[in-house]
């Protein structure tokens, strides 16, 4: 940050720094998110079902439209179908994919809700709503949602 | 693996943001001048006060302010607190002293460290000046003062005297 290039347009008298500022918050995830999250080290992804027998995925904790509490976790495959999408031709460093690539709503199959994530299709011409995608899963799993890696054309 | 591995319960959610700070024409000469050794502040040439460190501008008038006045590196405690909790990646043990201060022929306090002392002898009005790092260690920062150190032999001083004598100073530097 300390080069940036706005500093070339601004005048040589003023001086110029990178400057972090870092909260290094932990949170406390709950029984369903965390089961979630267990089950995405462990490879497998879990949806909940709904007071309508829907089943959400990622899970809530509570029926969105009800209030009620939710806790029958719901095993899935880790397949799912893209519903929309929006191309990324200029990945960000956040985004850990340094190859253009696409954020996707993707509904897991078995599940009645979808799941933002990205997809890896090597190119936007590959991309189609109601495309057949899988997980790519990340070497090191460690219960995040970056164990998913992305998802690929399946 | 999920055999031997427990449930997720806690995640890490770290924050960070990444500012690319412009310190303003004003401030970056006092850095450029602290780089160098000397304490620079700049004189509101309505209300004759000298502000250290300087930010371009007089906050009690709104006015931008030009001319620079260099001053010592000493000053007068006006405020302390002692802290019990560590500053993390510093070298600072706790307890440690935490002081408003003001340098002297300014008339803006600045916060900083006072050691080299017993923590019990820093008074409202303990005299200090300023202990400077090595040179070798000197960059575009307050930091290059290590921390304020109590004068030995000068009393403190009665702050409400010390703020009427700097008003009745400042009158001379005042806007006809």
């Amino acid at each position: 940050m300390a080069n940036s290039p706005a500093s070339a347009q601004h005048d040589d008298d003023v001086l110029r720094d990178g400057f972090e500022l870092g909260f290094t918050y932990t949170r406390s995830v709950g029984p369903v998110i965390g089961a979630f999250l267990t089950g995405l080290r462990d490879g497998k992804i879990v949806g909940i079902k709904g007071s309508n027998g829907k089943v959400i995925c990622p899970p809530t904790e509570y029926d969105p439209q009800t209030s009620e509490e939710l806790s029958e976790i719901v095993n899935l495959p880790s397949t799912g179908t893209v519903k929309t999408w929006s191309w990324i031709s200029q990945p960000h460093k956040k985004h850990i994919l340094t190859q253009p690539f696409a954020w996707a709503l993707i509904q897991i199959d078995g599940a009645d809700t979808s799941l933002l994530h990205k997809v890896d299709a090597g190119s936007e011409a590959n991309m189609k709503t109601g495309m057949k995608v899988k997980v790519r899963w990340a070497d090191d799993r460690r219960g995040f949602i970056t164990d998913i890696a992305c998802f690929e054309p399946a | 693996m999920s055999e031997e591995l427990k449930p997720v319960e806690i995640i890490d959610s770290p924050v960070y943001m990444n500012y690319s700070f412009a310190a303003g024409r004003a401030t970056s000469n006092f850095l450029r001048s602290i780089k160098e050794g000397k304490l620079v502040g700049q004189r509101s040439s309505i209300t004759g006060k000298v502000i250290v460190p300087p930010r371009g501008s007089d906050a009690e008038t709104g006015t931008p302010t030009f001319e620079e006045v260099e001053l010592p590196d000493t000053a007068t405690v006006i405020m302390f607190t002692v802290v019990y909790i560590p500053i993390p990646n510093s070298k600072v043990q706790p307890p440690f002293i935490v002081a408003n201060m003001v340098l002297d022929n300014s008339d803006q306090t600045f916060i900083h460290l006072v050691s080299g002392c017993k923590n019990e002898d820093v008074k409202i009005g303990t005299r200090v000046k300023a202990v400077w790092r090595d040179k070798s260690e000197w960059a575009y920062s307050f930091n290059n003062i290590e921390y304020f150190q109590p004068i030995a032999g000068e009393a403190p001083v009665d702050i409400d005297a010390l703020r009427a004598k700097r008003l009745k100073e400042v009158e001379a530097f005042k806007h006809a």
